[in-house]
């Protein structure tokens, strides 16, 4: 659905991403893995339209979609929860809602209505400002708002950051009901156990390039991997 | 549920609306039903407190539009004086009656723009009756919404390349700009046009729309004229607050990474805020030129933008309410209630009263400045507007019970 081609990306005159190529299949949870510095926000934030490549190219179900705007990135359908979560502190939980649905000018009440069945906890919330709520509501508000724009390909930087043991497990659980709902989601975690876990499929990243593939269960099963990132 | 809340507070706010313009016509036209004598005189039409209200009525739109742009999102201009007085100009210059251009304009040998908006109107409505007092408020009309269109039209231009700049570097580009335009519109050459360095005269300003039958005065509607136009255009704001596009705004204002990331086109939704603000600053110039009676570039001076500025911040950055009570509050106290610190006062026993002279006003207020700054740094109202203040104690309420 999504194929990354011989992407590079600079900083300056540092190249971040040194020409990666890899595919997300239709329906799959794909992962990104690496350790800080990788260049996986790097790629999200490409692919998000929010940096320029500086070579290679992106695409969107064959269309070419390689240095489009962010808001015309989204409206092809992809949606990024950034890292950090990112909610707007002083606007409601409602009105964070509606601002990722910013794009779309038809009715929202069905689509509030999912993302409320998904997480009950923000209904019970929606008044409040956003700024209040505790991190994990925040995380949960960041995937909330973005799946708003109803999109097909969701990707997620860091959902468990900075987040207890338990609500990450949560947050994971519902990336799960989110995939089982027919959106594809790329992903990329510190937390490569509960990821490959998770993940269809998975790419290893290491200081700008691709070092393996393969499904998640493959990955976890690695020497190398197992050394690296899952400290066993 | 949610829609009705919001129809309610709508219909709420529009015969708090009516109500204003209501009782500011029944207030200025006292005289006309009681005797001069029966009037205390703060309510005489040559009393303070409708200049007060004039010029309130002004300054609460062009607070309003500062703080659409510094408060809802989050770009920290200091343009508006310039906004202002491209509207004040372009209103003056397209009003002045073509029959009185000459004396205006006699520096200059006459006027480069020979026909008035009104006079347009006059043409084939009549200038006399009511032909003429419809022509006379299109023409105005006319000529207020072309200041507006001027001012956005410039803050189109500056905006393309200044709105990469952020904060401090905006508020500094920003004023530059404001500074330029005022030295620009007082430049000799342009003199046939903007009269120069001379003030432009004798356009219709809020008394012309007192009614007159037979040279006296039977309807006044010189303090009701600005609040309408301030009305309206809040009103105006305020949907557009409420809208999807306000909410835009705010977004960019809380994060605008997140802003980007969910599909908002950061450059346009900042250069549209940016000349809608203009807009209305733009109007608020024209209204304030109306007001003054004349319109001069020397008047709108980075002061008036600092004036504005305190204004929005004693209000509340972020509340429209806030920004239209702290108005009125500020022009009170600087044209009326504060009068009495700038003149000496000796008692009969020949003490003078200490500090009292010539600018002992502004020292008191920059004190009370300061104490706003120090102790309420929210403003009066916060982020929150008049409505939400009774609903949050409606809501205590229920809970108590």
């Amino acid at each position: 659905m999504l194929k990354i081609d011989r992407l590079k990306v600079r900083y300056g005159g540092i190249e971040a991403v040194k020409g990666i190529s890899f595919q997300v299949p239709e329906r799959q949870i794909v992962t990104l893995i690496g350790a800080n510095g990788a260049g996986k926000s790097t790629t999200l934030r490409t692919i998000a339209g929010l940096i320029k490549p500086a070579e290679g190219h992106i695409y969107l179900q064959e269309e070419d979609i390689t240095g489009l705007t962010p808001d015309r990135i989204v409206s092809k359908g992809i949606t990024l929860v950034p890292e950090g979560r990112h909610v707007f502190p002083d606007l409601t939980v409602l009105e964070n809602l509606k601002i990722g649905a910013y794009l779309r000018k038809d009715d929202l009440s069905e689509d509030l209505k999912w993302v409320y069945d998904l997480f009950p906890r923000l209904k019970e919330r929606s008044w409040q400002a956003a700024g209040t709520l505790s991190g994990g509501e925040q995380q949960m508000l960041a995937v909330g708002r973005a799946l708003m724009s109803r999109p097909k390909i969701i990707m997620m930087d860091e959902p468990s950051l900075g987040l207890a043991p338990l609500v990450v497990k949560g947050i994971f659980e519902i990336i799960k009901e989110i995939h089982a709902q027919g959106v594809t989601v790329l992903l990329i975690e510190q937390n490569a156990n509960m990821a490959l876990h998770t993940a269809d499929l998975g790419y290893v990243l290491e200081t700008g390039k691709i070092t393996l593939s393969g499904s998640g269960r493959e990955l976890l099963a690695n020497e190398a991997v197992k050394k690296a990132y899952l400290g066993s | 549920m949610l829609e009705k809340k919001s129809n309610k507070t709508a219909w709420l706010g529009f015969g708090f609306a009516a109500a204003l313009l209501a009782l500011v016509v029944l207030l200025e036209n006292l005289t006309l039903f009681l005797p001069a004598a029966a009037l205390p005189k703060q309510l005489l039409p040559t009393s303070m407190l409708f200049t007060v209200l004039k010029k309130g009525a002004v300054y609460s739109l062009v607070a309003v539009s500062m703080n659409l742009l510094n408060g809802f999102t989050g770009l920290f201009s200091l343009g508006q004086a310039g906004f202002m007085l491209l509207g004040a100009y372009t209103y003056a210059i397209l009003t002045v009656p073509a029959d009185v251009r000459d004396s205006v304009y006699y520096l200059y040998g006459g006027s480069a723009v020979k026909f008035s908006l009104q006079g347009i109107f006059a043409s084939f409505l009549g200038s006399e009756g009511p032909g003429g007092a419809v022509s006379l408020f299109l023409g105005v009309l006319l000529g207020l919404i072309l200041a507006g269109c001027v001012a956005a039209l410039f803050a189109w231009l500056i905006g393309l390349p200044v709105l990469r700049l952020k904060s401090d570097y905006l508020a500094i580009a920003t004023l530059g700009f404001a500074e330029i335009l005022r030295a620009v519109f007082q430049w000799q050459a342009l003199g046939p046009v903007t009269n120069g360095a001379n003030m432009i005269k004798s356009f219709p300003t809020f008394s012309s729309f007192n009614v007159k039958v037979g040279g006296k005065v039977v309807l006044y509607l010189s303090t009701f004229v600005p609040f309408l136009v301030a009305i309206v255009c809040i009103t105006i704001i305020v949907l557009l607050i409420n809208s999807s596009y306000g909410r835009a705004f705010k977004a960019i204002r809380e994060d605008e990474i997140a802003a980007e990331a969910m599909g908002i086109n950061l450059a346009r939704h900042k250069l549209l805020s940016f000349c809608i603000s203009a807009f209305f600053a733009g109007v608020g110039g024209a209204l304030f030129a109306m007001y003054a009676n004349n319109a001069q570039a020397m008047v709108y001076t980075s002061t008036m933008t600092y004036e504005i500025l305190l204004i929005v911040v004693i209000g509340g950055i972020g509340s429209i309410s806030g920004s239209c009570i702290a108005t009125f509050f500020y022009v009170a106290c600087s044209e009326w209630w504060l009068r009495f610190l700038d003149q000496e006062i000796v008692l009969k026993n020949g003490f003078k009263v200490p500090f009292l002279r010539n600018g002992f006003r502004m020292v008191v207020f920059s004190v009370v400045i300061m104490i706003v700054v120090l102790f309420f740094r929210k403003g009066l109202m916060g982020d929150k507007e008049l409505p939400d203040l009774f609903r949050r104690r409606r809501r205590k309420e229920t809970t108590a019970k």
